[in-house]
Order: C-alpha cells, then sequence, then structure tokens
C-alpha cells in the first residue's frame, strides 16, 4: 500500500530526513519512533505530498507522490501533528467542509459521511460547538474524524493520542486497531507502550535514518526482559 | 478545478462566522460615507452624483483590503491549517483561487453596499446611472487589484502583522505611482519615458476614467491582469 522509496529532505545543510526507506502492507500498524526532531513528521509530510521530498519519492496503492500528489492525497487521511482545524466553525461546518473538498457533493452523502465520522469518533454531544471552544482531547478526535471521513485505505496519524487522558487513549487505540484489517496505517508516537499494545511494526528513525524495522517482538528480542525505552535510548542518540 | 466550489463557500462563509467580516462591512461603509460627505463635499458639489465617494475609494481601499487580505494565507499557516488544506485533494492554483475569489466577493459586496448613495443620489437629482455603473464596475475591478497584492504578500509570511504592512506598502506604491506630485518627484532621478512608464501601473490612473464613466479596455485588462500576476506569483510562493 506505501512503499517509500529513499526519501530525502534537506533544509540548507541540514539534512533532517536522509534517504528514509519503508513500505507498510494492508492490516499493518506501523509505529513511527524516535526522538524529537529525528524526522518523523518530516517524513510524514513528504508521504502526504505537503511537502515535496528534496530527493526519493512515495507510492501510495501505487500513485506516485511526487507525480500525483492529488490521487495520493485522495487515499490518505492524515492527522497533522497537534490537529490543526478551523476554529471559527462548528465541529459539523468542519467535517462537511472537508466531505465536500474530498468530493462528497450531494448533501445526503456529505451527511452520512459526517455522521459516520461523528459516531466513530464519539463528537456527537459537541457537534454543534465551534471547534475553538472544545477541549484538547475532542479537537484531537475532530482531527481524526477528518482523517477518518472518506474511509481512505491509508491512514496517516502524527501523534493520534497526543494529549488525550488514558480512557480516550485506549479508545482511539481499539478505533485504529478495529480498522486496521482493510487499511495501512503509519502512526507516530512517544509512548512505547503504544507501539506494545497495537503496533504490528516498529520503525525507529533517528537523525534522519532508519536504524530499526521490525516487529515489537524482535525489538524486544534485542534485549530479553529490559523495558522497551531502555532498548530505545539504545538505539537513539538524542539529537539535541 | 471542481474544489474551487468548498473552498469558495468555506473562505467566504468564514467572514461571518466570526466579527471580522461584519466590523470590516461596517468600518467600510461609515468611512466612505464620512469621507464623501464631510471630506469630498458631497453636497457642496451641487450635482448629481457619486464622484466624491468613488475618488477616495483607492485611499479607503489603502487600508482596508490590506485588513481583509492579511490573513488569507497567514492565519493558515499560523494555525497550522494549511498542512490540512493542502493534504485534501485540492491543487494550490485551486486553493489560490477559491480563496481570493471568496474575499473578492466579500469586497465586492461592500462595495454594492454603499447603493443607499447611489438611491440618494436619485432621491435629490438625476444622476447618470450609466457613470454610476461603471464607477462601481471600476471600484471592483480595482479591489480584486489590491487585493491580489494582497493575498501574495499573506502567502510570503505566517505573520498577519507584516503581511498587512507589506501589502500596504505594495499598494501605496501602485497607487503613488499615478499622483502628479510622485511622478514630478521621480522625474527628477529618471527619465520622462521611465516615468510614464510606470505610472501606466497605477491604480489612481486607471480608477480615473471610470468614476467618469467610461469603460476602457485597457483599463480593464490592466486590473485584471495584475491580478492574475499576483495569483499567479502566490501559486509559486507557496509551492516553493
Amino acid at each position: 500500500m506505501i512503499e517509500v522509496k529513499g526519501l530525502v529532505k534537506t533544509y540548507g545543510a541540514k539534512r533532517a530526513v536522509d534517504g528514509v526507506s519503508f513500505t507498510v502492507n494492508r492490516g499493518d500498524i506501523l509505529g513511527f519512533l524516535g526522538p524529537n526532531g529525528a524526522g518523523k513528521s518530516t517524513t510524514m509530510k513528504m508521504i502526504t505530498g505537503f511537502l515535496r521530498p528534496t530527493a526519493g519519492t512515495a507510492l501510495v496503492d501505487g500513485h506516485d507522490v511526487t507525480q500525483d500528489p492529488v490521487a495520493v492525497k485522495r487515499r490518505i487521511g492524515y492527522l497533522p501533528e497537534s490537529a490543526p482545524a478551523y476554529g471559527e466553525m462548528t465541529v459539523q461546518e468542519f467535517l462537511g467542509f472537508i466531505a465536500e473538498a474530498r468530493g462528497f457533493r450531494s448533501a445526503a452523502e456529505r451527511t452520512a459521511q459526517v455522521d459516520r465520522a461523528i459516531s466513530l469518533t464519539h463528537l456527537d454531544p459537541v457537534r454543534r460547538q465551534s471547534i475553538e471552544t472544545l477541549s484538547k482531547g475532542y479537537k484531537q478526535r475532530v482531527g481524526f474524524a477528518q482523517a477518518l471521513l472518506h474511509n481512505p485505505p491509508v491512514l496517516v496519524l502524527d501523534e493520534p493520542t497526543d494529549g488525550l487522558d488514558p480512557n480516550q487513549k485506549n479508545e482511539v487505540r481499539s478505533l485504529i486497531k478495529s480498522m486496521a484489517a482493510e487499511k495501512a496505517v503509519i502512526l507516530s508516537t512517544h509512548i512505547l507502550e503504544e507501539v506494545e499494545a497495537i503496533c504490528t511494526r516498529v520503525i525507529i528513525i533517528s537523525q534522519g535514518r532508519v536504524v530499526v524495522d521490525e516487529t515489537p517482538a524482535q525489538l524486544q528480542a534485542r534485549q530479553p526482559g529490559a523495558r522497551l525505552d531502555v532498548i530505545f535510548r539504545s538505539l537513539t542518540h538524542s539529537d539535541v | 478545478m471542481r474544489s474551487i466550489v468548498p473552498l469558495f463557500k468555506r473562505e467566504f462563509l468564514g467572514y461571518f462566522r466570526s466579527p471580522v467580516g461584519y466590523v470590516f462591512l461596517a468600518v467600510f461603509l461609515v468611512a466612505s460615507v464620512i469621507l464623501a460627505f464631510f471630506v469630498g463635499g458631497f453636497f457642496r458639489g451641487g450635482t448629481a452624483s457619486l464622484e466624491s465617494l468613488f475618488n477616495f475609494y483607492p485611499w479607503l481601499f489603502l487600508f482596508l483590503i490590506p485588513a481583509a487580505g492579511m490573513r488569507l494565507w497567514s492565519e493558515e499557516k499560523r494555525s497550522g491549517t494549511i498542512e490540512l488544506l493542502f493534504t485534501l485533494p485540492v491543487t494550490t492554483l485551486d486553493a489560490v483561487i477559491g480563496k481570493y475569489l471568496a474575499a473578492w466577493a466579500f469586497l465586492s459586496l461592500a462595495v454594492v453596499l454603499s447603493f443607499p448613495m447611489a438611491l440618494t443620489v436619485a432621491y435629490l437629482g438625476d444622476p447618470d446611472w450609466g457613470v454610476l455603473l461603471a464607477s462601481y464596475f471600476g471600484s471592483i475591478l480595482m479591489a480584486g487589484s489590491y487585493l491580489g497584492v494582497c493575498s501574495l504578500a499573506s502567502a510570503l509570511t505566517k505573520n498577519q502583522v507584516v503581511s498587512f504592512v507589506v501589502g500596504t506598502l505594495a499598494c501605496l506604491l501602485l497607487l503613488f505611482l499615478g499622483l502628479s506630485v510622485f511622478n514630478t518627484l521621480l522625474s527628477a532621478i529618471f527619465p520622462t519615458w521611465l516615468v510614464d512608464l510606470l505610472a501606466n501601473f497605477s491604480f489612481s490612473t486607471h480608477f480615473e476614467a471610470f468614476t467618469k464613466g467610461i469603460i476602457d479596455p485597457k483599463d480593464v485588462i490592466f486590473f485584471l491582469s495584475l491580478s492574475g500576476f499576483c495569483l499567479f506569483l502566490n501559486v509559486v510562493a507557496l509551492e516553493r
């Protein structure tokens, strides 16, 4: 579903992403780990077609993001970091706009998609509230609803559980898990238990390069008995 | 191209989801009427025309259009919604045109809402409706060009204040080029042919004919091509 080939992004002399390659298949939940500034978000932004890669490319469902970004964008549901949204719109208006921009032109279709996304993410109590008045947890869920709205085959989620309380985190995780069978999912996170809990594969990225690409069990097997954060620390040097 | 419609709708309605739109309309209308009555000598002129109103439009636009245009892109960049916008299946050109047309429609509404002035003139005397319509048409065209410049300024920065200042200065320059005082100053430094050439790029030179009731194709083409050129640069600025 997703094939990332030698992605490079340079900012001036700094190589933020330095030749990242991997593939994600349908049914995979790929956990994207790494210290802050390692290039996780930049890689995701290139896969979703927001940033243009300096070199390399990504194929989503056979479409090259550097050749046909609109086709790629149609197939991806993307939750950007910190879930930006048009704050002055209500949840319903906002999701309606996303639905319309995603090609659901008839009012009936649009309502159906919006209602589906709202019920999946339990946004019903706040659907007529403007987004800027919502709590962080609800805002995050609006971002999530927006990414799920068109039922995309590929989900790219940048820190989907950031800012949620433990119950909400659990709920988001089970939601991702329940959808994973027919989708390819990439999610970035700082929470190592999350990787253990839901991911079928782990990629650790450090200073713009992939240092680990294996299953969570294999990662654990590197140092049997050790906690994941110990293993993580030994594999990555802080980029600070 | 079809995706322009939802972007246009969101942007246009966005003016009315917050106080911004109402404040803008109120300030624009009150300021234009005050200028016409107290500075332009609406009654003293003793003619059934709105020249005293339209003559101030280039000056009023100078401050109000940068205020309306500064948020177009700066706001999206600052709040991060630009990431959302450009991971929807829309091209940069669609987004630029959709937002521009929405803002232009809003400004046209502001201009058209001055119609009670026209009714007043019709009540007091017998105005030349051709001249009035030409003036309205010219004002809307000129507003489009001011907006093109300001939209470009907005695409260059995520800071709305910088965007406002740059937009105002660029418009100020384009306005001053046509003033004879300014041109006399310029001809002291530059050769006459260059000054004449520059004067052709002025808002005021091209707007004047409209207020006299003359719709000259070269003025129409000037405003449209200036807007088009700015939008082209706008796309380039966003894609870099």
